[in-house]
C-alpha cells in the first residue's frame, strides 16, 4: 500500500523474530518444545486470518485442512515408508487440494452460512478419519518416528520450524499486501461494488481460500514432525476453533496477531493446567474478559491505541 | 450516430409482479440520458437489468451492439460499463487511494498479482488524479473512507466510476440525500464528464436532471410512458400526471 506503515509495527515484528530466535538459548528443553508448538499453531492462526481478517469470512474447517496434512505426512513415512520431506510435500499438496474443494463449495456464501458450511465440511473430514480405520488407524490414529535424523534434537528442530514458519508467514504477508490482497479487503467491505468494478468475486475468494489452506497445510506438515502422532482429534472441530481463537486473541486482520494469540493460549494452557484441573474454565473466563475489554484482539487494540495517540 | 445502449423489449418479472414490462429504448453514444418516474415505476429494476444485478426475464440488453443480457455484473464491467450506487457503496475501512486502486485494478490483469506492492504507473496515476480532481477529493488520499463526510463519499462514488473510464456510465440517483451545495458539486462533476462518455442517470430531482441531460425517458408502472427532450418533459401533461396525480376537472 502507498501508506507507509508506521515504524513501530516493523520494530515489533523485528523484536518478535529476535525473541523467537533467542528462546532456545534460555529455555529448558521441555519449554523449547512448547515454543515449537506455539510456532506451528501461529502459522495455522495466520492462515485462518487470511480469510477471517481480510476476506471477512470466518472459517471453521481449517483444523481439518491442517490435520489432513498431518495425516498424509505421517502415513507417507510410517505406512508407505517414504521420506519425511516427500511426506511433508504430499501433506501440503493434500491440504491445498482439500482447501480447493472446500473453497468451491463455500465461496458463494458469507457470514454465518460460510461459518456453518466450513464447519460441516470439517466434520466430514473428521468422520472419514475416524471411520476409515484401515488407512487412518481410526481412534488409535497413526504413530511413528517421522522426524528426519538431522532434526533429532529439540533445538535444531525448533530452528527448522522457526525458519519454515517465518518463510511461510512472510509469503502470506506479501500476499495480503499485494494488489490481490487489496481485492480481498475490498470484497470484505463491499462485494457488490467489487462486481461493478469488474472483479469476479468468487474467483478471488477461491484463490484466497486455497492459498490459505496451503499455509494451514504447511503448519500441519510441521505438526506431523513435531507430534509424531495423529488422531481424529487433530482434524476435529476443536482444532479449528482453537486456531480461530488464536487469530481472534491476537487480532483478526493483523496477520501477526496469530503469533501473539498462539503464544498466549498455549502458554496459558500450560501454566494454568499446572495449577488446576479446571484450566478450561480459566481459559473461558480469559476469553470473555478479552472480548469485553479488547474485542479487536491484542495487536488490534495496540494499533487502535497508537492511532489515537497520533 | 451508433447506439451505445439498446434495450429491446426488456422485461423483469418477480414471480407474478412485472417490475419492468417490455421497455425498449436506444441511447446513442455520447448522449446524456435521464430515466425518471415516480417511486415504484421500475427505474431501479431497469437499472439493475442493465448492470446485470438482476437478469432480464425477457428481451435483450445490447451494449455497443453486443448482447450482454446473460452476462454477469463483472463481465459487463469489462465490456465498458461503469456505475455508481444510490446508497453509498464504497470500501469504508480502506483509504481513498486504496478505493481508487481497486477501481483501477478491476479491469487490469494486475488484480491477480499475488506478491509485491501495488504501484501505479504514470498513466494510472494521471487517471486517479484526474478523477479525484474532477470529484474534488484531491488532498484526501490517505483518509479512511468512513471518516469522510457524506458529501465527500458521494463524490468518491463518482470518482471511482470515472477512474475505470467506462464508455457507458450509469448513475443511480447521484444526488440522493445531498444538501443544495453538494448537489451543485455533483451536477458540476456530471457536466464536466468527457463528452465521448455515454451517461444514463436515474434521478428524483427533476430540476437537477433537466439541466443536465439531452433526452429524458419517463417510466410509469414498469412501462415506458414518454420520451422527449427536457423542455418538452417539463410541460408534458402525462409526466405531470404521474408525478402529481390526475388533475381534478370536476373541482
Amino acid at each position: 500500500m502507498p501508506r507507509a506503515g508506521p515504524s513501530l509495527p516493523r520494530l515489533g515484528v523485528a523484536l518478535g523474530v529476535l525473541l523467537f530466535a533467542a528462546l532456545p538459548l534460555v529455555l529448558p528443553t521441555y519449554q523449547v518444545s512448547v515454543a515449537t508448538r506455539i510456532l506451528v499453531f501461529s502459522l495455522l492462526a495466520v492462515s485462518i486470518d487470511v480469510l477471517a481478517g481480510y476476506t471477512g469470512r470466518t472459517p471453521l474447517g481449517h483444523g481439518a485442512i491442517f490435520g489432513v496434512s498431518t495425516y498424509v505426512t505421517i502415513y507417507w513415512v510410517t505406512v508407505a515408508g517414504g521420506s519425511p520431506w516427500a511426506g511433508m510435500a504430499l501433506g501440503v499438496l493434500a491440504a491445498t487440494g482439500l482447501a480447493a474443494v472446500f473453497a468451491l463449495l463455500a465461496v458463494r456464501t458469507s457470514g454465518v452460512y460460510f461459518l456453518l458450511l466450513t464447519l460441516a465440511l470439517g466434520m466430514v473430514v473428521w468422520g472419514v478419519c475416524l471411520r476409515w480405520s484401515t488407512v487412518t488407524g481410526g481412534e488409535n490414529g497413526l504413530r511413528g518416528s517421522v522426524r528426519p535424523a538431522a532434526l533429532a534434537s529439540q533445538v535444531s528442530f525448533y530452528y527448522a520450524v522457526l525458519a519454515l514458519v517465518l518463510a511461510a508467514t512472510f509469503l502470506v504477508w506479501r500476499l495480503v499486501r499485494s494488489p490481490f490482497g487489496l481485492t480481498l479487503r475490498g470484497i470484505r467491505d463491499s462485494e457488490s461494488r467489487m462486481r461493478a468494478l469488474g472483479y469476479n468475486v468468487p474467483l478471488h475468494l477461491f484463490i484466497a481460500f486455497t492459498l490459505s489452506g496451503m499455509a494451514a497445510g504447511v503448519a500441519g506438515a510441521a505438526y506431523a514432525l513435531f507430534n509424531e502422532f495423529v488422531s481424529p482429534t487433530t482434524v476435529s472441530l476443536a482444532q479449528s476453533v482453537q486456531g480461530l481463537l488464536m487469530a481472534i486473541v491476537g487480532g483478526v486482520g493483523t496477520l501477526f496477531g496469530g503469533f501473539i494469540g498462539a503464544a498466549a493460549i498455549i502458554v496459558l494452557e500450560n501454566t494454568v493446567s499446572f495449577y488446576t484441573e479446571r484450566w478450561q474454565t480459566v481459559m473461558g473466563l480469559m476469553f470473555v474478559l478479552l472480548m469485553i475489554f479488547a474485542p479487536e484482539g491484542v495487536i488490534g487494540r495496540g494499533l487502535a491505541l497508537l492511532r489515537r495517540r497520533r | 450516430m451508433e447506439d451505445c445502449l439498446v434495450l429491446d423489449d426488456v422485461g423483469v418479472r418477480f414471480g407474478g409482479l412485472k417490475a419492468v414490462d417490455g421497455v425498449s429504448l436506444r441511447v446513442p453514444a455520447g448522449q446524456r440520458r435521464a430515466i425518471i418516474g415516480p417511486n415504484g415505476a421500475g427505474k431501479t429494476t431497469l437499472f439493475n437489468a442493465v448492470t446485470g444485478v438482476v437478469r432480464a426475464t425477457s428481451g435483450r440488453v445490447l451494449l455497443e451492439g453486443r448482447d450482454v443480457t446473460r452476462l454477469p455484473v463483472h463481465a459487463r464491467a469489462h465490456r465498458g460499463m461503469g456505475r455508481t450506487f444510490q446508497i453509498t457503496n464504497l470500501f469504508p475501512r480502506l483509504t481513498v487511494i486504496e478505493n481508487m486502486h481497486l477501481a483501477l485494478r478491476g479491469l487490469s490483469p494486475r488484480r491477480f498479482a499475488l506478491l509485491g506492492e501495488d504501484r501505479l504507473d504514470a498513466a494510472e496515476r494521471a487517471r486517479v488524479e484526474a478523477a479525484l480532481g474532477l470529484s474534488r477529493l484531491a488532498g484526501r488520499l490517505d483518509r479512511e473512507v468512513r471518516e469522510l463526510s457524506y458529501g465527500e463519499q458521494r463524490q468518491l462514488e463518482m470518482a471511482m466510476a470515472l477512474a475505470t473510464e467506462p464508455r457507458l456510465l450509469l448513475l443511480d440517483e447521484p444526488a440522493a440525500g445531498l444538501s443544495p451545495v453538494e448537489r451543485a458539486i455533483v451536477s458540476d462533476i456530471i457536466r464536466a464528464l468527457p463528452r465521448a462518455m455515454t451517461v444514463v442517470l436515474i434521478e428524483h430531482d427533476m430540476d437537477l436532471v433537466l439541466s443536465l441531460v439531452d433526452w429524458v425517458t419517463c417510466l410509469d408502472n414498469g412501462r415506458l410512458l414518454v420520451e422527449a427532450a427536457p423542455d418538452a418533459i417539463r410541460g408534458d401533461a402525462r409526466v405531470q400526471e404521474v408525478y402529481l396525480g390526475k388533475a381534478r376537472h370536476d373541482a
